[in-house]
């Protein structure tokens, strides 16, 4: 085959996807490591919930249920959910902007194998004496070096190196949604989800350092003897809680902007109509982008900060409702009249929008200081916020994953599958965590692992788990369809199977690793739907046809990374007992680390050229 | 193509118009640089004379500090340059998010320690 002649794949089959810089196989990668996370925290889950369906039970110990509901918090957000959203991003992004890669392709791996070791970093700590187990916030004095055991250090190098990969990847988005549009693409013109992903950017670059200073500070104080969360040496808890939520808001943000983002571009796709209110979803996307800065004292009203601050905050928060509203009825108008086709990606997309807001109600109820002390702390909170996540989120990905299926592995996924595993997924949802609500008003205290008999929980706690059995049973039915699907399913052949309206359905399926052989010119918003309209059905070139110019794979990154990770482990160690010391992990992998970036440095490495001979040939061949 | 990147080249590419532009620009950094020096003595006069009050020093330091920033922004890190419209908004950005935010964090944990 022709398209053999290309240097990527005169490479094995597993050095290739290491030293990949491609975008499309990152996203792959992504998506798997993602995945494989999302089901490890959701094993812990059902574990949980195996030891809530009774009262009293003894199925796992309260130990354990610490460890597991910190890892289970832990992973989905920041190696699950982030790496899945950034899967989708990654492949889709440069594909709709009419890019060839993102702007920095090595950057783009380097993120990608940060992210992997400081995850593999974070599940060491099940080997080394136990997994953190102070929650996913890690409180201090809960988590100090007085209290804490050896997973915080774990949980603390690990959110370390992976978030250093996320950071970066953020930059990396940010500078290629600003860079590398095709002529024509406007930023008025790029689709929604490339602005929710240029605005999540924004919010990692500006959220994920405070992060990375709160776990600094955390680590000096428990692996260096230092002061700063320790009261009776000068410091103060309080100040553990502002880093945390001043990061730990804008990342709720950060992972829900991504999923409005597919839900705008699922809606319309099997609406047959445009997307209503274009302009105010992109004002919408950065108004909550910048409120999510403002709002981070709602985690803590209960601590006492005093009733001024907590009601300025209190108001800030209730001020996101507008634009989120706004955004809830531009969907509700992008179905209103529209052909609406029912499939799989369109029915977690459009039931997205009632079980979002359905825990937007909570948001703004949990936003009134006064009665949150109640609620704080309580099972209403836990509903809330897996109204958001679950409800929203996931939907949002299970839509996303559907809709791009196609485009990225070369058929669908099967329908009837499809179908039978949404409605398992979405009765089981509201059953796991509709009741949950009333259980955190009658007083179900979050993060506690069991409960007595006759306080009126035993109902509930076991519908709830029933709930969360049938959300594993839809899980499991998934990965069958994938597995069924990649076996049966008709290979899809055609470019735009969905009849869609963005560039990246103007691309060949499968899309060849410079996406575009001629960079398109793009004459108006939804570019694909105007040339159906008003052109031939195929978007304009807007330039000759000419050698490509492609970035090498590199081992680099990987390197790095795992340099990374041998530090980490070296700090990690102080607190081990093991036969080598800590500073030789240290030296060997900063040696590593430093060593990669110097290679980087030294040797030029200016990629290679496609011929334009190859070029018209795999052009051929795919369409 | 990429043999070509590793030649050095022989002689400068730039227009006439270009260099005269670069070398106005040069002149501007150093006055820049020499304000900024003046700028940096008047804080250390101000705070190391025994003459000026507290309640004069603190004020007047923390103004020659915002300019200090805005030529540094805007002549050293070339804001002021057109072009330069995204790295202003994410500057600003910037600024617009974490000033209130230091702002809150010393009223509540300056006053009331948390
Ligand atoms: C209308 C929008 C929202 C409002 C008004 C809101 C409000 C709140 C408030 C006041 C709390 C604190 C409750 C307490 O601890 O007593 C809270 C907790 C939480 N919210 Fe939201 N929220 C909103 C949207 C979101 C979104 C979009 C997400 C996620 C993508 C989210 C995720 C969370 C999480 C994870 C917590 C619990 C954190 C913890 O204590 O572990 N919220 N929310
Ligand atoms: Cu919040």
């Amino acid at each position: 085959m022709v398209s053999e002649a290309t240097n990527t794949r005169q490479k094995s089959v597993l050095w290739d996807w290491l030293t990949t810089v491609d975008h499309k196989k990152i996203a792959i990668l992504y998506l798997i490591a993602g995945t494989l996370f999302f089901l490890k925290a959701g094993a812990m889950a059902v574990m949980m919930r195996v030891q809530l369906i009774a009262p009293e039970m003894e199925f796992i110990s309260g130990q354990t249920f610490n460890e597991f509901i910190t890892m289970h918090g832990t992973i989905m957000l920041f190696l699950a959910v982030t790496p899945i959203l950034f899967a989708f991003m990654n492949f889709v992004v440069p594909l709709q902007i009419g890019a060839r890669d993102v702007a920095f392709p090595f950057v783009n791996a380097l993120g990608f194998w940060l992210f992997f070791f400081g995850g593999v970093l974070l599940s060491l700590s099940w080997f080394f004496g136990g997994a953190p187990d102070a929650g996913w916030t890690s409180y201090v004095p809960l988590a100090s070096r007085e209290f804490g055991g050896i997973g915080i250090d774990f949980y603390v190098l690990g959110l370390q190196v992976s978030g250093l990969g996320t950071l970066v990847s953020g930059i990396n988005f940010i500078v290629t949604i600003i860079n590398m549009r095709a002529p024509g693409m406007t930023m008025m013109r790029i689709p929604l989800f490339c602005w929710t992903t240029l605005v999540t950017s924004i919010l990692i670059v500006f959220a994920f350092t405070p992060l990375a200073a709160g776990l600094a500070l955390l680590m000096l104080d428990r692996i260096f003897d230092g002061q700063f969360f320790i009261p009776g040496e000068g410091g103060n808890v309080v100040i553990w809680q502002h880093i945390f939520w001043i990061f730990g808001h804008p990342e709720v943000y950060i992972l829900v902007l991504p999923a409005f983002g597919m839900i705008s571009e699922v809606i319309p796709a099997f609406s047959k109509k445009r997307l209503f209110g274009y302009t105010a979803m992109v004002f919408a996307t950065l108004i909550i982008g910048f409120l999510g800065f403002m709002v981070w004292v709602h985690h803590m009203f209960t601590v006492g900060i005093g009733p001024i601050a907590n009601s300025v905050f209190a108001i800030a928060t209730m001020v996101i409702g507008v634009p989120t509203g706004i955004k809830i009825f531009n969907w509700l108008f992008t179905m209103w009249g529209g052909k609406l086709t029912f499939n799989t990606a369109m029915l977690f997309a459009a039931s997205f929008v009632p079980t979002f807001v359905l825990g937007g109600v909570t948001g703004v109820m949990l936003a009134m200081a006064p009665v949150d002390h109640l609620y704080h702390d309580t099972y209403f909170v836990v509903a809330h916020f897996h109204y958001i996540i679950v409800g929203g989120i996931v939907l949002g990905i299970f839509a996303a994953l559907f809709y791009w299926y196609p485009k990225m592995f070369g058929h669908k996924l099967n329908e009837t599958l499809g179908k039978i595993m949404f409605w398992l997924f979405y009765i089981g949802f509201h059953l796991t965590f509709f009741v949950q609500h009333i259980l955190g008003l009658i007083g179900m205290p979050r993060r506690v692992y069991t409960y007595l008999e006759e306080q009126g929980m035993d109902t509930m706690n076991f519908i709830s788990s029933i709930g969360a059995f049938i959300m594993a049973a839809a899980v499991v039915i998934l990965i069958i369809n994938i597995i069924y699907s990649a076996l049966k399913a008709e290979r899809i052949t055609v470019d735009d199977p969905w009849d869609a309206r963005t560039l990246e359905w103007a691309t060949h399926t499968p899309v060849p690793e410079y996406n575009f052989a001629q960079t398109p010119q793009v004459r108006s918003l939804d570019p694909l739907f105007y040339e159906k309209i008003h052109g031939n059905g195929k978007m304009k070139p807007a330039e000759p046809m000419d050698e490509i110019h492609m970035p090498n794979g590199s081992f680099i990154p990987f390197m790095m990374s795992l340099g990374l990770f041998i530090v980490g482990f070296g700090f990690i160690s102080f607190h081990l007992d093991l036969f080598i010391s800590p500073y030789i992990w240290i030296a060997v992998g900063g040696i590593i680390t430093f060593g990669s970036m110097a290679m980087r440095s030294i040797k030029d490495d200016h990629g290679y050229h496609i011929p334009k001979e190859t070029v018209e040939e795999m052009e051929k061949e795919l369409s | 193509m990429a043999e070509d990147m590793e030649q050095p080249f022989e002689k400068s590419s730039m227009s006439n118009e270009e260099k005269r532009k670069i070398n106005r620009e040069q002149r501007v950094q150093m006055i820049a640089f020499a304000v900024m020096i003046g700028l940096t003595l008047l804080a250390f006069i101000a705070a190391g004379s025994d003459m000026l009050p507290g309640t004069f020093t603190i004020p007047f330091i923390l103004l020659l500090a915002v300019v200090q920033l805005f030529l540094q922004l805007y002549y050293f890190m070339h804001l002021k340059d057109k072009d330069h419209g995204w790295p202003n908004s994410f500057m600003i950005s910037g600024l617009v998010l974490t000033a209130p935010t230091i702002v809150a964090l010393m009223l509540l944990i300056g006053i009331v320690k948390f």
